[in-house]
Protein backbone atom coordinates (compact mmCIF):
# COMPACT_ATOMS: atom_id res chain seq x y z
CA UNK A 1 0.00 0.00 0.00
CA UNK A 2 1.36 3.31 -0.74
CA UNK A 3 1.88 6.02 2.16
CA UNK A 4 1.10 8.42 -0.16
CA UNK A 5 -1.83 10.65 1.42
CA UNK A 6 -2.96 11.10 -1.68
CA UNK A 7 -4.05 7.57 -2.33
CA UNK A 8 -6.46 7.59 0.49
CA UNK A 9 -9.58 6.86 -0.36
CA UNK A 10 -13.32 7.43 1.22
CA UNK A 11 -13.54 4.22 2.64
CA UNK A 12 -9.94 5.32 5.03
CA UNK A 13 -11.67 8.76 5.96
CA UNK A 14 -13.49 7.07 8.76
CA UNK A 15 -9.19 5.86 10.24
CA UNK A 16 -8.49 9.44 9.41
CA UNK A 17 -11.23 10.78 12.07
CA UNK A 18 -9.44 9.11 14.63
CA UNK A 19 -6.23 11.01 14.18
CA UNK A 20 -8.50 14.25 13.78
CA UNK A 21 -9.24 14.17 17.74
CA UNK A 22 -5.75 15.63 17.80
CA UNK A 23 -6.33 18.98 15.26
CA UNK A 24 -3.35 17.59 13.44
CA UNK A 25 -5.20 16.34 10.64
CA UNK A 26 -8.03 18.51 9.51
CA UNK A 27 -8.14 16.75 6.30
CA UNK A 28 -11.40 14.92 6.45
CA UNK A 29 -13.35 17.79 5.31
CA UNK A 30 -11.47 17.16 2.10
CA UNK A 31 -12.33 13.87 1.91
CA UNK A 32 -15.58 13.67 2.32
CA UNK A 33 -16.12 15.59 -1.10
CA UNK A 34 -14.70 12.28 -2.70
CA UNK A 35 -11.95 10.15 -3.81
CA UNK A 36 -8.85 12.33 -3.71
CA UNK A 37 -8.18 11.47 -7.06
CA UNK A 38 -11.09 13.25 -8.71
CA UNK A 39 -9.00 16.53 -7.54
CA UNK A 40 -6.20 15.55 -9.31
CA UNK A 41 -5.31 17.39 -12.34
CA UNK A 42 -2.80 15.28 -13.79
CA UNK A 43 -3.83 11.80 -13.94
CA UNK A 44 -2.11 10.19 -17.46
CA UNK A 45 1.27 8.87 -16.05
CA UNK A 46 -0.10 9.00 -12.44
CA UNK A 47 -0.41 5.36 -11.86
CA UNK A 48 -2.07 5.76 -7.83
CA UNK A 49 -5.01 7.98 -9.70
CA UNK A 50 -5.54 4.72 -11.87
CA UNK A 51 -7.95 2.13 -10.34
CA UNK A 52 -10.01 -0.90 -11.52
CA UNK A 53 -13.56 0.86 -12.66
CA UNK A 54 -16.26 -1.31 -12.31
CA UNK A 55 -18.17 -0.27 -14.54
CA UNK A 56 -15.98 -1.22 -17.42
CA UNK A 57 -15.40 -4.20 -15.97
CA UNK A 58 -19.32 -4.91 -16.39
CA UNK A 59 -18.77 -3.60 -20.13
CA UNK A 60 -16.06 -6.12 -20.47
CA UNK A 61 -18.14 -9.20 -19.34
CA UNK A 62 -20.99 -8.37 -21.20
CA UNK A 63 -19.37 -7.72 -24.22
CA UNK A 64 -17.68 -10.93 -23.53
CA UNK A 65 -20.43 -12.62 -23.17
CA UNK A 66 -22.31 -11.25 -26.16
CA UNK A 67 -19.30 -12.40 -28.51
CA UNK A 68 -19.68 -15.68 -27.64
CA UNK A 69 -23.60 -15.58 -28.15
CA UNK A 70 -23.40 -14.18 -31.39
CA UNK A 71 -20.66 -15.89 -33.23
CA UNK A 72 -22.33 -19.64 -31.70
CA UNK A 73 -25.28 -18.78 -32.49
CA UNK A 74 -24.36 -18.08 -36.62
CA UNK A 75 -22.72 -21.43 -36.07
CA UNK A 76 -24.82 -23.25 -33.99
CA UNK A 77 -23.97 -26.52 -32.11
CA UNK A 78 -24.44 -29.98 -33.98
CA UNK A 79 -27.64 -30.66 -34.02
CA UNK A 80 -29.48 -33.99 -33.01
CA UNK A 81 -28.68 -34.96 -36.93
CA UNK A 82 -25.29 -34.16 -36.30
CA UNK A 83 -24.80 -36.00 -33.62
CA UNK A 84 -26.94 -39.37 -34.49
CA UNK A 85 -24.73 -39.00 -37.30
CA UNK A 86 -21.43 -38.87 -35.80
CA UNK A 87 -22.71 -41.85 -33.56
CA UNK A 88 -23.15 -43.95 -37.07
CA UNK A 89 -19.99 -43.03 -38.43
CA UNK A 90 -18.40 -44.18 -34.75
CA UNK A 91 -19.91 -47.83 -35.10
CA UNK A 92 -18.97 -47.80 -38.82
CA UNK A 93 -15.48 -47.22 -37.88
CA UNK A 94 -15.62 -49.19 -35.21
CA UNK A 95 -13.20 -46.96 -33.70
CA UNK A 96 -12.64 -44.72 -30.23
CA UNK A 97 -10.04 -42.30 -32.42
CA UNK A 98 -11.18 -38.87 -31.82
CA UNK A 99 -8.60 -37.55 -34.58
CA UNK A 100 -9.92 -39.68 -37.20
CA UNK A 101 -13.52 -39.04 -36.61
CA UNK A 102 -12.27 -34.47 -36.29
CA UNK A 103 -11.69 -35.71 -40.27
CA UNK A 104 -14.40 -37.16 -41.07
CA UNK A 105 -17.27 -35.38 -39.50
CA UNK A 106 -15.04 -31.63 -39.58
CA UNK A 107 -14.24 -29.81 -36.20
CA UNK A 108 -16.97 -29.39 -33.61
CA UNK A 109 -18.94 -25.95 -33.46
CA UNK A 110 -18.18 -24.15 -29.93
CA UNK A 111 -21.61 -24.34 -28.16
CA UNK A 112 -23.82 -21.59 -27.20
CA UNK A 113 -24.40 -19.72 -24.35
CA UNK A 114 -28.22 -21.93 -23.82
CA UNK A 115 -26.06 -25.27 -24.32
CA UNK A 116 -23.33 -24.43 -21.74
CA UNK A 117 -27.06 -23.75 -19.44
CA UNK A 118 -28.53 -26.85 -20.67
CA UNK A 119 -25.30 -28.96 -19.68
CA UNK A 120 -24.30 -27.47 -16.70
CA UNK A 121 -28.25 -27.97 -15.37
CA UNK A 122 -27.92 -31.48 -16.67
CA UNK A 123 -24.85 -32.03 -14.88
CA UNK A 124 -26.40 -30.67 -11.70
CA UNK A 125 -28.92 -32.75 -11.88
CA UNK A 126 -28.29 -36.10 -13.64
CA UNK A 127 -24.12 -35.77 -13.80
CA UNK A 128 -21.94 -36.79 -16.45
CA UNK A 129 -21.39 -40.77 -16.20
CA UNK A 130 -23.32 -41.23 -13.04
CA UNK A 131 -21.03 -38.81 -11.27
CA UNK A 132 -22.50 -35.74 -10.78
CA UNK A 133 -21.08 -31.92 -11.09
CA UNK A 134 -21.50 -32.06 -7.17
CA UNK A 135 -19.16 -34.90 -7.03
CA UNK A 136 -16.44 -34.03 -9.62
CA UNK A 137 -16.29 -30.70 -7.65
CA UNK A 138 -15.48 -32.36 -4.05
CA UNK A 139 -13.48 -34.55 -5.47
CA UNK A 140 -10.95 -31.77 -7.20
CA UNK A 141 -11.42 -29.33 -4.31
CA UNK A 142 -10.63 -32.03 -1.64
CA UNK A 143 -7.37 -32.96 -3.35
CA UNK A 144 -6.73 -29.08 -3.09
CA UNK A 145 -7.17 -28.74 0.53
CA UNK A 146 -5.33 -32.21 0.94
CA UNK A 147 -2.32 -30.88 -1.11
CA UNK A 148 -2.57 -27.55 0.66
CA UNK A 149 -2.84 -28.73 4.11
CA UNK A 150 0.64 -30.62 3.88
CA UNK A 151 2.32 -27.90 1.99
CA UNK A 152 1.29 -25.58 4.49
CA UNK A 153 2.18 -27.63 7.61
CA UNK A 154 5.30 -28.87 6.22
CA UNK A 155 6.27 -25.90 4.23
CA UNK A 156 5.79 -22.97 6.99
CA UNK A 157 7.93 -24.70 9.36
CA UNK A 158 10.93 -25.40 6.81
CA UNK A 159 10.97 -21.74 5.58
CA UNK A 160 10.73 -20.36 9.00
CA UNK A 161 13.53 -22.95 10.12
CA UNK A 162 15.43 -21.87 7.07
CA UNK A 163 14.57 -17.80 7.36
CA UNK A 164 16.02 -18.32 12.09
CA UNK A 165 18.56 -21.12 11.19
CA UNK A 166 22.41 -20.54 8.99
CA UNK A 167 22.38 -24.35 9.47
CA UNK A 168 19.27 -25.16 8.15
CA UNK A 169 19.26 -22.40 5.44
CA UNK A 170 22.53 -24.22 4.31
CA UNK A 171 20.68 -27.97 4.52
CA UNK A 172 17.45 -26.89 2.75
CA UNK A 173 18.52 -24.56 0.11
CA UNK A 174 19.91 -27.02 -1.47
CA UNK A 175 16.32 -29.48 -2.18
CA UNK A 176 14.47 -26.09 -2.73
CA UNK A 177 16.50 -24.57 -5.31
CA UNK A 178 16.94 -28.51 -6.75
CA UNK A 179 12.82 -29.41 -7.37
CA UNK A 180 10.90 -25.61 -7.10
CA UNK A 181 12.31 -25.12 -10.49
CA UNK A 182 10.29 -28.58 -11.67
CA UNK A 183 7.03 -28.13 -13.33
CA UNK A 184 4.58 -30.14 -11.28
CA UNK A 185 3.21 -31.04 -14.66
CA UNK A 186 6.41 -32.77 -15.40
CA UNK A 187 6.00 -35.24 -12.90
CA UNK A 188 2.73 -36.60 -13.85
CA UNK A 189 4.15 -39.12 -16.03
CA UNK A 190 6.71 -40.23 -12.90
CA UNK A 191 3.49 -40.33 -10.12
CA UNK A 192 0.84 -41.87 -12.10
CA UNK A 193 3.68 -44.78 -12.43
CA UNK A 194 5.21 -44.66 -9.16
CA UNK A 195 1.89 -44.07 -7.13
CA UNK A 196 -1.08 -45.71 -9.55
CA UNK A 197 -4.22 -43.76 -10.80
CA UNK A 198 -6.25 -41.99 -7.85
CA UNK A 199 -6.46 -39.48 -5.28
CA UNK A 200 -2.73 -40.34 -4.29
CA UNK A 201 -1.02 -39.50 -7.09
CA UNK A 202 -2.79 -35.99 -7.43
CA UNK A 203 -2.54 -35.25 -4.25
CA UNK A 204 1.24 -35.92 -3.72
CA UNK A 205 1.50 -33.80 -6.99
CA UNK A 206 -0.17 -31.09 -5.14
CA UNK A 207 1.83 -30.95 -1.77
CA UNK A 208 4.85 -30.99 -4.35
CA UNK A 209 2.93 -27.88 -6.32
CA UNK A 210 2.46 -25.77 -2.95
CA UNK A 211 5.15 -26.87 -0.94
CA UNK A 212 8.51 -24.65 -2.22
CA UNK A 213 6.09 -21.63 -2.77
CA UNK A 214 4.93 -21.67 0.77
CA UNK A 215 8.59 -22.69 2.09
CA UNK A 216 9.61 -19.17 -0.28
CA UNK A 217 6.93 -17.59 1.75
CA UNK A 218 7.84 -18.38 5.20
CA UNK A 219 11.66 -17.95 4.51
CA UNK A 220 11.04 -14.32 2.73
CA UNK A 221 8.04 -13.19 5.70
CA UNK A 222 10.64 -13.78 8.54
CA UNK A 223 13.24 -11.96 6.95
CA UNK A 224 11.10 -9.24 6.45
CA UNK A 225 10.91 -8.78 10.28
CA UNK A 226 12.39 -5.58 11.28
CA UNK A 227 15.33 -5.49 13.19
CA UNK A 228 13.95 -2.94 15.64
CA UNK A 229 10.69 -4.70 16.34
CA UNK A 230 12.91 -8.41 17.12
CA UNK A 231 15.27 -5.91 19.43
CA UNK A 232 12.57 -3.79 21.16
CA UNK A 233 10.71 -7.43 21.80
CA UNK A 234 14.07 -8.45 23.35
CA UNK A 235 14.50 -5.36 25.76
CA UNK A 236 10.74 -6.09 26.57
CA UNK A 237 11.33 -9.50 28.26
CA UNK A 238 10.37 -11.67 25.34
CA UNK A 239 12.20 -15.29 25.10
CA UNK A 240 13.23 -16.16 22.06
CA UNK A 241 9.81 -18.83 21.87
CA UNK A 242 7.89 -15.62 22.57
CA UNK A 243 9.68 -13.60 19.73
CA UNK A 244 8.74 -16.24 17.60
CA UNK A 245 5.22 -16.70 18.23
CA UNK A 246 4.29 -12.64 19.13
CA UNK A 247 6.38 -11.34 16.79
CA UNK A 248 8.32 -13.33 13.79
CA UNK A 249 4.59 -15.34 13.38
CA UNK A 250 2.58 -12.03 12.82
CA UNK A 251 4.86 -10.58 11.17
CA UNK A 252 5.35 -13.23 8.10
CA UNK A 253 1.81 -13.57 8.33
CA UNK A 254 0.97 -11.42 5.19
CA UNK A 255 3.42 -13.03 2.86
CA UNK A 256 1.91 -16.79 4.15
CA UNK A 257 -1.04 -15.12 2.82
CA UNK A 258 0.21 -13.98 0.01
CA UNK A 259 2.22 -17.20 -0.33
CA UNK A 260 -0.88 -19.39 0.09
CA UNK A 261 -3.17 -17.70 -2.97
CA UNK A 262 -0.10 -18.19 -4.97
CA UNK A 263 0.07 -21.89 -4.04
CA UNK A 264 -3.72 -22.35 -4.13
CA UNK A 265 -3.94 -20.73 -7.86
CA UNK A 266 -1.14 -23.55 -8.85
CA UNK A 267 -2.51 -26.13 -7.11
CA UNK A 268 -5.61 -25.61 -9.09
CA UNK A 269 -4.09 -25.53 -12.18
CA UNK A 270 -1.84 -28.56 -11.35
CA UNK A 271 -4.79 -30.77 -9.93
CA UNK A 272 -7.00 -30.18 -13.46
CA UNK A 273 -3.93 -31.49 -15.69
CA UNK A 274 -3.57 -34.45 -13.00
CA UNK A 275 -6.73 -35.82 -13.38
CA UNK A 276 -7.30 -35.49 -17.10
CA UNK A 277 -4.65 -38.09 -17.01
CA UNK A 278 -4.90 -39.62 -13.41
CA UNK A 279 -7.79 -39.73 -11.77
CA UNK A 280 -11.54 -41.59 -12.18
CA UNK A 281 -13.17 -38.20 -11.30
CA UNK A 282 -12.73 -34.49 -10.57
CA UNK A 283 -13.58 -31.75 -13.13
CA UNK A 284 -10.61 -32.32 -15.04
CA UNK A 285 -11.18 -35.82 -15.51
CA UNK A 286 -15.11 -34.88 -16.04
CA UNK A 287 -13.89 -32.68 -19.43
CA UNK A 288 -11.49 -35.13 -20.68
CA UNK A 289 -13.97 -37.90 -20.77
CA UNK A 290 -16.34 -35.79 -22.32
CA UNK A 291 -13.81 -35.36 -25.20
CA UNK A 292 -14.44 -38.91 -26.70
CA UNK A 293 -18.47 -38.41 -27.03
CA UNK A 294 -18.02 -34.70 -28.11
CA UNK A 295 -19.68 -33.23 -25.46
CA UNK A 296 -18.28 -29.73 -25.87
CA UNK A 297 -21.18 -28.39 -24.21
CA UNK A 298 -20.20 -30.81 -20.95
CA UNK A 299 -15.99 -29.57 -21.75
CA UNK A 300 -17.27 -25.79 -21.48
CA UNK A 301 -19.36 -25.88 -18.66
CA UNK A 302 -16.56 -27.89 -16.65
CA UNK A 303 -14.11 -24.94 -17.90
CA UNK A 304 -16.82 -22.37 -16.80
CA UNK A 305 -17.01 -24.29 -13.35
CA UNK A 306 -13.01 -24.16 -12.83
CA UNK A 307 -12.57 -20.62 -13.67
CA UNK A 308 -15.79 -19.65 -11.17
CA UNK A 309 -14.17 -22.19 -8.77
CA UNK A 310 -10.70 -20.19 -8.78
CA UNK A 311 -11.62 -16.77 -8.80
CA UNK A 312 -14.46 -17.91 -5.83
CA UNK A 313 -11.05 -19.29 -3.86
CA UNK A 314 -8.90 -16.20 -4.42
CA UNK A 315 -11.59 -13.97 -3.36
CA UNK A 316 -12.40 -15.75 -0.07
CA UNK A 317 -8.58 -15.63 0.49
CA UNK A 318 -8.73 -12.06 -0.36
CA UNK A 319 -11.70 -11.40 2.17
CA UNK A 320 -10.36 -13.46 4.64
CA UNK A 321 -7.12 -11.79 4.75
CA UNK A 322 -8.43 -8.68 5.03
CA UNK A 323 -10.48 -9.78 8.18
CA UNK A 324 -7.63 -11.16 9.45
CA UNK A 325 -4.50 -8.91 8.42
CA UNK A 326 -5.80 -5.67 8.73
CA UNK A 327 -2.52 -4.11 9.09
CA UNK A 328 -1.06 -5.28 6.39
CA UNK A 329 0.91 -3.16 4.44
CA UNK A 330 1.41 -0.59 7.47
CA UNK A 331 3.79 -1.58 9.27
CA UNK B 1 18.65 2.14 41.26
CA UNK B 2 21.57 1.32 39.19
CA UNK B 3 24.45 3.30 37.96
CA UNK B 4 26.07 2.32 34.58
CA UNK B 5 29.46 1.91 33.63
CA UNK B 6 31.54 1.83 30.61
CA UNK B 7 35.08 0.95 30.69
CA UNK B 8 37.05 1.46 27.72
CA UNK B 9 35.09 0.56 25.03
CA UNK B 10 36.12 -0.69 21.84
CA UNK B 11 33.55 -1.46 18.43
CA UNK B 12 35.48 -2.54 15.77
CA UNK B 13 33.41 -3.27 12.30
CA UNK B 14 34.58 -6.14 10.08
CA UNK B 15 33.78 -5.06 6.91
CA UNK B 16 34.18 -8.32 4.63
CA UNK B 17 35.47 -6.53 1.95
CA UNK B 18 36.82 -2.67 3.17
CA UNK B 19 39.05 -2.15 5.67
CA UNK B 20 37.63 -2.54 9.62
CA UNK B 21 35.47 0.39 10.79
CA UNK B 22 36.90 1.70 13.80
CA UNK B 23 32.97 2.93 15.34
CA UNK B 24 34.53 3.32 18.94
CA UNK B 25 37.60 3.53 20.52
CA UNK B 26 38.89 3.49 24.29
CA UNK B 27 34.81 5.04 25.37
CA UNK B 28 34.50 5.44 29.07
CA UNK B 29 32.27 7.09 31.82
CA UNK B 30 30.25 6.37 34.68
CA UNK B 31 26.97 7.64 34.65
CA UNK B 32 25.38 7.96 38.24
CA UNK B 33 21.05 6.53 38.18
CA UNK B 34 18.82 9.02 37.14
CA UNK B 35 21.20 11.36 34.98
CA UNK B 36 19.50 12.43 31.39
CA UNK B 37 22.39 11.91 29.08
CA UNK B 38 22.56 12.92 25.53
CA UNK B 39 24.54 12.21 22.99
CA UNK B 40 25.48 14.39 20.01
CA UNK B 41 27.69 14.59 17.54
CA UNK B 42 28.28 14.32 13.95
CA UNK B 43 27.17 11.16 11.48
CA UNK B 44 28.73 8.11 11.99
CA UNK B 45 30.42 9.07 15.01
CA UNK B 46 29.27 5.98 16.78
CA UNK B 47 25.95 7.08 18.60
CA UNK B 48 24.00 4.54 17.85
CA UNK B 49 26.72 1.80 17.95
CA UNK B 50 27.24 3.09 21.47
CA UNK B 51 23.30 2.58 22.28
CA UNK B 52 23.26 -1.03 21.23
CA UNK B 53 26.28 -2.11 22.86
CA UNK B 54 24.65 -0.53 26.41
CA UNK B 55 21.48 -2.27 24.93
CA UNK B 56 22.76 -5.44 24.71
CA UNK B 57 22.49 -6.26 21.11
CA UNK B 58 26.22 -6.08 20.40
CA UNK B 59 29.46 -7.49 21.94
CA UNK B 60 31.31 -5.09 22.07
CA UNK B 61 35.04 -5.67 20.54
CA UNK B 62 36.98 -4.66 23.77
CA UNK B 63 36.36 -3.08 27.62
CA UNK B 64 33.07 -4.38 29.45
CA UNK B 65 29.48 -2.12 30.44
CA UNK B 66 28.21 -2.82 33.68
CA UNK B 67 24.56 -1.66 35.23
CA UNK B 68 25.03 -1.88 39.13
CA UNK B 69 26.98 -4.94 39.33
CA UNK B 70 25.99 -6.77 36.17
CA UNK B 71 28.26 -6.98 33.24
CA UNK B 72 25.71 -5.84 30.12
CA UNK B 73 26.27 -9.10 27.53
CA UNK B 74 22.70 -9.47 25.89
CA UNK B 75 19.18 -7.36 26.01
CA UNK B 76 17.38 -7.17 29.23
CA UNK B 77 14.27 -5.62 30.49
CA UNK B 78 16.15 -3.57 32.99
CA UNK B 79 17.19 -1.44 29.83
CA UNK B 80 14.30 -0.53 27.81
CA UNK B 81 14.59 0.78 24.31
CA UNK B 82 12.94 3.12 22.52
CA UNK B 83 14.05 3.41 18.61
CA UNK B 84 13.69 6.22 15.93
CA UNK B 85 10.28 4.55 13.87
CA UNK B 86 8.89 1.42 13.55
CA UNK B 87 9.44 -0.46 16.08
CA UNK B 88 6.06 -0.94 17.03
CA UNK B 89 3.98 -3.89 16.76
CA UNK B 90 1.50 -2.99 14.33
CA UNK B 91 -0.71 -6.34 13.80
CA UNK B 92 -1.28 -4.72 17.97
CA UNK B 93 -3.28 -2.48 19.92
CA UNK B 94 -1.73 0.84 20.90
CA UNK B 95 -2.99 -1.04 24.71
CA UNK B 96 -1.72 -4.45 23.38
CA UNK B 97 1.49 -2.72 22.41
CA UNK B 98 1.62 -1.02 25.52
CA UNK B 99 1.18 -4.14 27.69
CA UNK B 100 3.62 -6.40 25.57
CA UNK B 101 6.44 -6.57 27.86
CA UNK B 102 4.28 -7.34 31.11
CA UNK B 103 2.57 -10.41 28.50
CA UNK B 104 5.92 -11.51 28.13
CA UNK B 105 6.34 -11.67 31.63
CA UNK B 106 3.01 -13.72 32.47
CA UNK B 107 1.80 -10.18 34.61
CA UNK B 108 -1.68 -10.50 36.28
CA UNK B 109 -3.63 -9.65 33.58
CA UNK B 110 -5.88 -7.22 35.66
CA UNK B 111 -3.12 -5.24 37.06
CA UNK B 112 -1.63 -5.15 33.58
CA UNK B 113 -4.77 -3.48 32.15
CA UNK B 114 -4.66 -1.05 35.01
CA UNK B 115 -0.95 -0.27 34.07
CA UNK B 116 -1.76 0.20 30.75
CA UNK B 117 -4.58 3.10 31.64
CA UNK B 118 -2.51 4.69 33.94
CA UNK B 119 0.90 4.73 31.27
CA UNK B 120 -2.03 6.05 28.20
CA UNK B 121 -3.39 8.47 30.52
CA UNK B 122 0.77 9.66 31.33
CA UNK B 123 1.60 9.61 27.50
CA UNK B 124 -1.80 11.87 27.01
CA UNK B 125 -3.54 8.82 24.78
CA UNK B 126 -6.57 7.96 27.53
CA UNK B 127 -9.12 6.92 24.88
CA UNK B 128 -6.75 5.69 22.16
CA UNK B 129 -6.23 2.02 23.76
CA UNK B 130 -8.27 0.37 21.54
CA UNK B 131 -7.20 2.22 18.21
CA UNK B 132 -4.27 0.41 15.76
CA UNK B 133 -1.35 2.27 15.90
CA UNK B 134 -1.05 2.61 12.43
CA UNK B 135 -3.81 4.77 12.57
CA UNK B 136 -1.62 7.26 15.04
CA UNK B 137 0.13 10.03 14.06
CA UNK B 138 4.02 9.87 14.21
CA UNK B 139 4.18 11.54 17.65
CA UNK B 140 1.25 9.53 18.50
CA UNK B 141 2.95 6.34 17.90
CA UNK B 142 5.98 7.74 19.40
CA UNK B 143 4.08 8.41 22.80
CA UNK B 144 3.22 4.45 22.53
CA UNK B 145 6.70 3.48 22.35
CA UNK B 146 7.60 5.49 25.55
CA UNK B 147 4.67 4.55 27.19
CA UNK B 148 5.60 0.48 26.16
CA UNK B 149 9.27 1.23 27.65
CA UNK B 150 7.87 2.18 30.73
CA UNK B 151 5.40 -0.37 31.21
CA UNK B 152 8.49 -2.57 32.20
CA UNK B 153 9.67 0.15 34.85
CA UNK B 154 12.98 0.11 33.18
CA UNK B 155 16.40 1.12 35.24
CA UNK B 156 18.05 2.57 32.39
CA UNK B 157 15.83 4.36 28.94
CA UNK B 158 17.80 4.22 26.00
CA UNK B 159 16.48 6.48 22.69
CA UNK B 160 18.18 6.40 19.16
CA UNK B 161 17.07 9.95 17.65
CA UNK B 162 13.06 9.37 19.20
CA UNK B 163 12.00 12.65 18.00
CA UNK B 164 14.23 12.08 14.59
CA UNK B 165 11.50 11.84 12.58
CA UNK B 166 8.91 14.17 13.82
CA UNK B 167 7.84 17.56 12.76
CA UNK B 168 8.99 20.69 14.72
CA UNK B 169 5.55 21.51 16.83
CA UNK B 170 5.33 17.82 18.01
CA UNK B 171 9.04 17.63 18.81
CA UNK B 172 8.35 20.00 21.16
CA UNK B 173 5.84 19.09 22.71
CA UNK B 174 7.51 15.71 23.13
CA UNK B 175 10.97 17.33 24.71
CA UNK B 176 8.31 18.29 27.40
CA UNK B 177 7.04 14.78 27.65
CA UNK B 178 10.37 13.44 27.93
CA UNK B 179 11.41 15.96 30.42
CA UNK B 180 8.49 15.48 32.80
CA UNK B 181 9.18 11.52 32.66
CA UNK B 182 12.15 11.89 33.41
CA UNK B 183 11.40 13.96 36.62
CA UNK B 184 8.65 11.64 37.68
CA UNK B 185 9.99 8.43 37.36
CA UNK B 186 14.06 9.50 38.00
CA UNK B 187 14.91 7.09 35.31
CA UNK B 188 18.72 6.96 34.03
CA UNK B 189 17.48 8.01 30.35
CA UNK B 190 20.29 8.16 27.49
CA UNK B 191 18.79 9.98 24.30
CA UNK B 192 20.85 10.33 20.61
CA UNK B 193 19.69 12.93 19.13
CA UNK B 194 21.36 15.11 15.92
CA UNK B 195 19.57 18.52 16.89
CA UNK B 196 22.05 20.96 19.32
CA UNK B 197 18.94 22.73 20.64
CA UNK B 198 17.14 19.26 21.89
CA UNK B 199 20.56 17.71 23.53
CA UNK B 200 20.98 21.25 25.47
CA UNK B 201 17.41 21.72 26.70
CA UNK B 202 16.98 17.71 27.52
CA UNK B 203 20.39 16.98 28.78
CA UNK B 204 21.65 17.45 32.35
CA UNK B 205 24.95 15.96 31.08
CA UNK B 206 25.94 15.70 27.78
CA UNK B 207 28.19 14.22 25.50
CA UNK B 208 29.56 15.68 22.44
CA UNK B 209 31.09 12.55 20.20
CA UNK B 210 34.12 13.03 17.12
CA UNK B 211 34.39 10.52 14.45
CA UNK B 212 37.22 8.27 13.26
CA UNK B 213 37.30 6.78 15.41
CA UNK B 214 33.99 7.00 17.74
CA UNK B 215 35.07 8.76 20.82
CA UNK B 216 33.79 11.46 23.77
CA UNK B 217 35.20 14.76 22.45
CA UNK B 218 33.70 16.63 25.23
CA UNK B 219 31.52 16.55 27.93
CA UNK B 220 28.98 18.96 29.85
CA UNK B 221 27.13 19.23 32.62
CA UNK B 222 23.55 21.40 32.02
CA UNK B 223 21.53 23.41 34.03
CA UNK B 224 18.71 23.95 31.14
CA UNK B 225 17.01 20.33 31.60
CA UNK B 226 16.63 21.22 35.79
CA UNK B 227 15.76 24.79 34.71
CA UNK B 228 13.54 23.58 32.17
CA UNK B 229 10.76 21.40 34.70
CA UNK B 230 9.72 25.11 35.90
CA UNK B 231 10.40 27.65 32.97
CA UNK B 232 9.07 28.16 29.42
CA UNK B 233 10.62 26.48 26.77
CA UNK B 234 10.32 28.74 24.26
CA UNK B 235 11.69 31.92 26.81
CA UNK B 236 14.68 29.00 27.95
CA UNK B 237 15.46 27.69 24.55
CA UNK B 238 15.76 32.13 24.02
CA UNK B 239 17.70 33.24 27.38
CA UNK B 240 21.58 33.96 26.49
CA UNK B 241 22.82 31.38 28.29
CA UNK B 242 21.59 28.91 25.93
CA UNK B 243 22.52 30.62 23.49
CA UNK B 244 25.96 30.69 24.51
CA UNK B 245 25.99 27.10 25.11
CA UNK B 246 24.51 26.57 21.51
CA UNK B 247 26.73 27.90 19.82
CA UNK B 248 29.90 27.08 21.37
CA UNK B 249 28.60 23.35 21.04
CA UNK B 250 27.94 24.51 17.38
CA UNK B 251 31.17 25.75 16.35
CA UNK B 252 32.69 22.74 18.26
CA UNK B 253 30.74 20.49 15.80
CA UNK B 254 31.92 22.63 12.64
CA UNK B 255 35.24 22.39 13.42
CA UNK B 256 35.11 18.70 13.82
CA UNK B 257 33.19 18.66 10.59
CA UNK B 258 35.85 20.94 8.86
CA UNK B 259 38.46 18.54 10.05
CA UNK B 260 36.78 15.75 8.56
CA UNK B 261 36.42 17.35 5.00
CA UNK B 262 40.01 18.52 5.08
CA UNK B 263 41.20 14.61 5.67
CA UNK B 264 39.09 13.48 3.43
CA UNK B 265 39.84 15.92 0.88
N1 LIG C 1 26.89 -3.25 10.88
C1 LIG C 1 27.91 -2.46 10.54
N2 LIG C 1 28.91 -2.92 9.76
C2 LIG C 1 29.95 -2.16 9.42
N3 LIG C 1 30.09 -0.87 9.79
C3 LIG C 1 29.13 -0.33 10.56
C4 LIG C 1 27.99 -1.09 10.96
N4 LIG C 1 27.19 -0.30 11.72
C5 LIG C 1 27.81 0.89 11.78
N5 LIG C 1 28.97 0.90 11.10
C6 LIG C 1 29.92 2.02 10.97
O1 LIG C 1 30.27 2.43 12.26
C7 LIG C 1 30.32 3.84 12.35
C8 LIG C 1 29.39 4.32 13.42
O2 LIG C 1 28.06 4.03 13.06
P1 LIG C 1 26.81 4.45 13.93
O3 LIG C 1 25.60 3.94 13.27
O4 LIG C 1 27.02 4.04 15.33
O5 LIG C 1 26.88 6.04 13.81
P2 LIG C 1 25.84 7.13 14.34
O6 LIG C 1 26.61 8.08 15.17
O7 LIG C 1 24.68 6.49 14.96
O8 LIG C 1 25.44 7.83 13.00
P3 LIG C 1 24.07 8.55 12.63
O9 LIG C 1 24.10 9.86 13.31
O10 LIG C 1 24.14 8.69 11.15
O11 LIG C 1 22.95 7.67 13.09
C9 LIG C 1 29.98 4.36 10.97
O12 LIG C 1 31.18 4.68 10.30
C10 LIG C 1 29.30 3.20 10.29
O13 LIG C 1 29.57 3.21 8.92
MG1 LIG D 1 22.51 6.40 14.47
Amino acid sequence: MSTDPSGVGVQDSAKLAITDKTGSHSASGFLNRGPRSDRKTVTFGDSSAVRSDWRWSLVSLVLLFFVWWATTRAWGFPSEFQIAEEANYRQIANCNCDDEFTQIVGPRSFPAPRDTWDALKELTTDGFQNISLWEHTWASLSRVLKGMFWGVTVGVPVGFAMGLSSKARGFFDTPVELFRPIPPLALIPLFILAFGIGDAPAVRLLIFASIWIMIIAARSGVQTANLSKVRAAYSLGASKTQVLKNVLLPNALPELFTGIRVALGVSWGTLVAAELVGARDGLGQMIFAARPFFRLDVIVAGIIVIAVLGVLMDILLRVLESVLIPWRGKG
Amino acid sequence: MKDLSVRNVDMVYDVPKGEDVQALKDVSFDLESGRLLTLLGPSGCGKTTLLNILAGFLAPTGGTVTLGDDVITGPSQERGMVFQQGALFEWLTVAKNIGFGPRMNRANKAETAAKTEELLDTVGLSGFGDAMVYELSGGMQQRVALARCLANDPDVILMDEPLGALDALTREKMQKLVLDLWNETGKTVILVTHSVEEALYLGDRLFVMAPRPGRIEREYDLPFAEMALTRDARELKASPEFIEKREEILSLIWEMEEEIMGRAG
